[in-house]
């Protein structure tokens, strides 16, 4: 038996085949569950057309997730595909706008780090709070972060969106707590997706990675932390909660 | 199953026109992607995956930098059928 065999999730973020919710969503689907994805506005078509490629095709509903009324529509576009609840949420979704990143900290205005807290922070409660009422039996809210423990070369403020993150998955698994909805990160190395490589000069921390992890780090693929989404899904956690599982090679626990 | 080059022209002016809105007419073999068909990555991104499907092949990211025309990807599409 798959490890979540019967499972339905909804896969946020799969935008190509080198996005880490695509891989999510692939292993998932081998695993037994079954998915569907969500994508917005221009970038639907794309999403859609790899849709098209996941072992089994899944549907793709539309959520922006700085959209309130996407967000309440969001349970109801669910159950039109044919998904009377959902197991678990997988919220792979990240933005902020070039000039807040690639050392622009200093000089970032108010109203782009606000979009890059909009879809990156915040967006995590709203999707889980838009889900919720489809997560009957209890079951699993997973999200990808970038370690914010540290101040990284060009990351700046996805890096504090990120801390948010991490902050905000803690105040989610309390409150969700009481309903049996666990809450949890995947805290990931440096991968080549999309998003990674619009942030300019990301390959300065792309670059001393595999010699900083002790076993080693491949910024192609994203299976490691795929897996691990599907692991923290699954019901091999099931009294963890408030968790970041680092999956990024061992560079969080080496010193320099 | 290889296609002419004829026959890839006219599947991408087709892919073009649906992304873009543009007359498939003007997508010809000459034009530029960015400067004649004002094609941002995400269109192009999104052109890519439906010509890969359409036409049977892999078109790897380092390549789709290498496409500058509308030709420059008829060949290539058209050397990776062959
Ligand atoms: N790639 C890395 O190195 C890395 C490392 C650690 C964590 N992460 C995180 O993983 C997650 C997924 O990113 P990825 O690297 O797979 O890149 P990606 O570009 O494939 O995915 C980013 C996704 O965010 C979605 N998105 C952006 N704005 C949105 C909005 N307003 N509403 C809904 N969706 C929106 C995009 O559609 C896209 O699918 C992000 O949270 C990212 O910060 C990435």
């Amino acid at each position: 038996m798959g490890l979540l065999e019967g499972k339905k999730l909804l896969v946020t973020g799969v935008l190509t085949d080198s996005s880490i919710a695509f891989h999510a969503a692939r292993l998932a689907q081998d695993e037994g569950a079954e998915v569907v994805l969500s994508s917005f506005g221009r970038q639907m078509k794309l999403t859609q057309a790899f849709a098209k490629r996941l072992p089994v095709e899944a549907p793709v509903v539309e959520l922006d997730a700085t959209s309130q009324e996407n967000l309440d529509g969001l349970a109801d576009a669910i159950r039109a595909e044919g998904f009377d609840r959902l197991d678990g949420v997988v919220h792979s979704i990240g933005f902020a706008p070039q000039s807040v990143m690639g050392g622009n900290f200093l000089t970032g205005t108010w109203e782009d780090v606000a979009t890059a807290l909009h879809v990156s922070t915040f967006s995590y409660k709203s999707i889980a709070v838009a889900a919720r009422e489809l997560m009957t039996d209890g079951g699993a809210v997973v999200g990808l972060t970038f370690d914010a423990q540290f101040a990284w070369p060009v990351y700046d403020w996805m890096g504090v969106a990120k801390a948010g993150l991490e902050s905000a998955n803690r105040y989610l698994a309390r409150d969700l707590g009481p309903e049996g909805i666990r809450c949890n990160l995947v805290s990931a190395g440096p991968i080549r997706t999309t998003a990674a490589k619009s942030i300019p000069g990301f390959a300065t921390m792309e670059d001393a990675w595999p010699t900083r992890a002790p076993l080693g780090w491949d910024q192609t693929t994203a299976e490691p932390a795929a897996r691990a989404v599907c692991a923290l899904l699954s019901d091999w956690f099931p009294a963890t909660t408030g968790e970041i599982v680092h999956v990024d090679g061992g560079v969080h626990a080496m010193g320099q | 199953m290889a296609n002419t080059d004829q026959e890839i022209l006219e599947g991408l002016a087709e892919i073009v026109a649906e992304e873009t809105g543009l007359d498939k007419a003007d997508v010809l073999l000459e034009k530029s992607f960015t400067d004649d068909l004002d094609i941002d990555s995400l269109s192009m991104m999104t052109i890519v995956t439906h010509a890969e499907d359409k036409f049977g092949v892999r078109i790897p990211d380092e390549e789709v930098k290498n496409l500058a025309t509308v030709g420059d990807a008829v060949s290539f599409i058209k050397g990776a059928q062959d």
